[in-house]
């Protein structure tokens, strides 16, 4: 059978009916560590309000991605905007390190695998939220107790435990302990890099719904990055599936899991089932 | 015109102990560090007949800004007859010929150790201050490299998360000496290990202060007139040390930075850390014409 | 019917590409129909006609490979077949509706949580969802107690009853319907054609699959059917015989 001559899926038209503009677009991302291309002309758009989940094999470029829609990392090539007032036009990859990190804690929450990355460890877990909110100018004590003890409690952590310092806790608290933090100035847009990788299943479950409840009461915008298809499809709206740092297919989570166009997408979803 | 003319003969030190350009090049550090207040400079620390750590920055200093002219004080924790102060000080008048004094009124340069005199100082005089550690982000941020930029970003969250730390563990803040402090708004900087009581006399002060770090290599300033701000959370207001119902025991003073000196019975009693004071206090009691000048401190309440 | 047809599936048409059996299975081919405001349509065929696949396919779950699905939102007509993913899922939120037998049951959500969150993202206020979701709950028969537990513990039946009242708490403009009624007892079904009865009153198109039609029989307007390769609309009047 020759299956290049048979019909393929429908191209889809560009968005008619969303009046929302995109909060985060990037262009033509390009990435090359040396001899390896991590990362070749990957586009990305997020609405407000969405979740975009991200999957892909180790090395496939999506923690690249994220890196690098935490400012953390630039690219060779492409651009990068935030429908933020006053930034909507602007590159974020020509911003200086200082406008980089200013923007970064004012509207950019990450949470990573490792909470090593994220988390002073020695520092009490209240101080791990506050130190977001001092960064951003805050100077009352009180209003830093009670910022952080909100933040802390909408991730679900409990708040008799505010003062322990992360290291003391278990993996799933200390989770919760950077989803505070990357919370607490409500930012714009809220990256997830794994963020129950490594958990009990009990554990990540359970930090997926606060995950869960977190997007429904506040409509954050999220990007989750993850390698466990059950997680994005417990979470996004959206899918965009990489490898070898190409976006290979992207659509609605359900299309995406039950009618695979690409053959890569297709062996990872069998391979799940 | 011979060699000999341009030249001058040959002498085992120069004036002022250091030769020119490391003079020079001291100078142009602080004119930097003046036009940049509270950055730190750094700068080649030459040998000086002392051990590091033992004031070499301070005395680098004073040895550049001495002139014949200049009148100079060395305080060691507000004591002027320390041997440490005392040999600093006649090493410099040895070196540059300027003269000694104990008097905070009548010195154009003051190098100290650890303490502000309580006589408000003046626009035609230099406090040198000796610094141990030149660096506030050292207790959060141990890489320089990565401290001088989160200087250049004025990254200060985590200095401020210390602070704040601190209140969560202890109910208080726990920094005694070298209390962070935001110079112009912009660098924060260690004050050298001088106590909280003296950080708001160098608030809007009508006199140069310079900071330098001789084993660190460092020097920093703030120039007469420029904000000096404690990092202090809104609701917790900056607090100096309750001294200011303690009196000296030898001279009847009070209101002013005690040092404590603990008895044989368990308590404790107290003599003017500011020594000179003290002695014009008595000398003054004694009804010598000796005047005490204007003090930062009036009745133990900051005032200027 | 004088009114413009909510929608109108031209030449629809799916097949499925399975790279690692390098072949292709071909759904339904071909499939045009109309379908207008209150209009309840019921697709028949035997199994593996592609009842299932065709809604689904309206509903995006699969990418058609043909055809279009012209749909009069609210917001002017667009063809869902190649519509994009975000207006999609925007039509998701605000206009069709998709009610399978299986309930998405998430760890620690109470059951009347599950069925007030369509009314509580399409603004209404907490109080309100909460009594809806309460009413829908008991028109359904699941007893009070069980409202605050969390359905992911519950039995199929209760599920099912849980999915039904989240799914038709928020009237919709275009319903589909995947076997609702299978694993529901005989009050629950009821409640179901109570409830659908109403929505289609209310305008609500509906296009459903059911194993046994007769429980909606008296709803049905008309039907197609899925067995012929190329598909054509049928009349209720020529074809339909009640089960």
């Amino acid at each position: 059978m020759n299956l290049i001559s048979e019909p393929a899926a429908l191209e889809r038209a560009a968005p008619r009916l969303m009046r929302a503009e995109p909060l985060l677009r990037m262009t033509d991302i390009s990435k090359r560590y040396g001899d390896v291309r991590a990362l070749r002309g990957v586009d990305a758009v997020v609405y407000p309000g969405e979740v975009m989940g991200i999957v892909g094999e180790s090395g496939s470029g999506k923690s690249t991605l994220l890196r690098m829609m935490n400012l953390e990392d630039t690219p060779d090539s492409g651009d990068y905007t935030l429908r933020l007032p006053g930034r909507e036009n602007e590159n974020l990859f020509d911003l200086t390190r200082y406008e980089r990190r200013m923007l970064c804690a004012r509207h950019i929450g990450i949470v990573y695998q490792n909470p090593h990355l994220g988390l002073l460890m020695k520092h009490s877990s209240s101080g791990n939220v506050a130190e977001r909110l001092l960064i951003a100018g805050e100077r009352s004590f009180e209003i830093l107790r009670s910022k952080a003890r909100e933040a802390l409690d909408a991730s679900e952590f409990p708040l008799d435990r505010m003062d322990a310092r992360p290291i003391e806790l278990s993996g799933g608290m200390q989770q919760r302990v950077q989803l505070a933090k990357a919370i607490a100035l409500e930012p714009a847009l809220l990256l997830l890099d794994e963020p129950t990788t490594g958990l009990d299943v009990s554990v990540q479950a359970l930090v997926l719904d606060t995950l869960k409840r977190l997007q429904r009461d506040r409509r954050i915008t999220m990007v989750l990055v993850s390698h466990d298809l059950g997680v994005i499809r417990t979470m996004a709206d959206r899918v965009m599936v990489m490898r070898h740092g190409e976006v290979v297919e992207q659509g609605l989570a359900d299309q995406v899991f039950q009618d695979p166009q690409h053959p890569y997408t297709q062996q990872l979803v069998h391979a799940k089932l | 015109m011979s060699l000999a003319t341009l030249t001058k003969d040959w002498a085992a030190t120069s004036y002022g102990f250091l030769d020119a350009s490391a003079k020079r090049e001291l100078r142009r550090k602080m004119l930097k560090a003046i036009a940049v207040p509270g950055c730190q400079m750094p700068y080649a620390s030459r040998e000086v007949p002392m051990a590091r750590g033992w004031g070499t920055g301070g005395l680098q200093v004073t040895l550049t800004l001495v002139n014949p002219n200049s009148v100079v004080k060395v305080i060691d924790q507000g004591a002027d007859d320390g041997v440490n102060a005392a040999s600093i000080r006649r090493f410099i008048s040895r070196v540059s010929g300027a003269s000694e004094t104990w008097d905070t009124l009548e010195a154009t340069i003051v190098q100290s150790r650890h303490r502000v005199p309580e006589e408000i100082m003046r626009e035609n005089q230099v406090l040198v201050l000796q610094v141990p550690n030149p660096e506030p982000l050292r207790g959060v941020e141990p890489n320089i490299s990565i401290a001088r930029q989160m200087h250049a970003d004025a990254d200060y969250g985590k200095l401020w998360l210390t602070l704040y730390e601190q209140i969560v563990r202890k109910g208080r803040i726990m920094q005694g000496a070298a209390y962070p402090s935001m110079v112009n708004g912009r660098h924060v900087m260690t004050p050298s290990p001088i106590p909280r009581w003296d950080v708001p006399k160098l608030n809007m002060s009508k006199h140069l202060t310079i900071l330098s770090a001789g084993r660190e290599k460092r020097l920093y300033a703030v120039p007469p007139y420029t904000r000096v701000e404690p990092l202090v959370f809104s609701d917790r207001p900056y607090l100096v040390e309750d001294h200011a119902a303690l009196t000296c025991r030898r001279s009847g003073v009070s209101g002013f930075f005690m040092n404590e000196l603990p008895q044989d019975g368990g308590g404790s009693v107290f003599e003017v850390s500011d020594s000179n004071l003290g002695i014009k206090a008595i000398d003054c009691a004694d009804g010598a014409p000796d005047a005490i000048g204007d003090t930062w401190y009036r009745n133990g309440e900051f005032s200027a | 019917m004088t009114t413009t047809p909510l929608l109108r599936v031209q030449g629809l048409t799916k097949t499925f590409r399975m790279y690692h059996l390098d072949s292709m299975l071909h759904a339904f081919e071909g499939v045009s129909f109309e379908l207008h405001e209150g209009e309840f349509l019921l697709l028949r065929g035997h199994n593996g006609a592609g009842k299932s696949t065709l809604l689904r396919t309206i509903w995006r779950s699969y990418l058609p490979v043909g055809g279009h699905v012209f749909y009069r939102s609210q917001h002017g007509e667009i063809d869902l077949a190649n519509a994009a993913d975000v207006d999609i899922a925007l039509l998701r939120r605000e206009e069709i509706g998709f009610v399978t037998q299986f309930l998405n049951a998430r760890p620690r959500v109470a059951a009347q949580d599950i069925v007030a969150e369509p009314l509580l993202l399409a603004g209404h206020s907490q109080t309100e969802a909460l009594d809806q979701a309460r009413h829908w709950l008991d028109q359904f028969g699941v007893r009070p107690e069980l409202w605050r537990a969390y359905p992911s513990t519950f039995s199929g039946g209760e599920q099912q009853k849980v999915n039904l009242a989240r799914a038709l708490i928020l009237p919709q403009r275009l319903l589909l319907l995947d076997e609702p009624t299978a694993s529901l007892d005989v009050g629950a079904r009821a409640a179901l054609v109570r409830r659908l009865a109403d929505l289609k009153a209310q305008g609500v198109a509906i296009i459903g699959v059911f194993h046994h039609p007769g429980d909606v029989s008296d709803l049905i307007d008309r039907e197609i059917n899925l067995n012929t390769r190329v598909v054509a609309d049928h009349s209720r009047e020529d074809e339909h015989v009640a089960v």
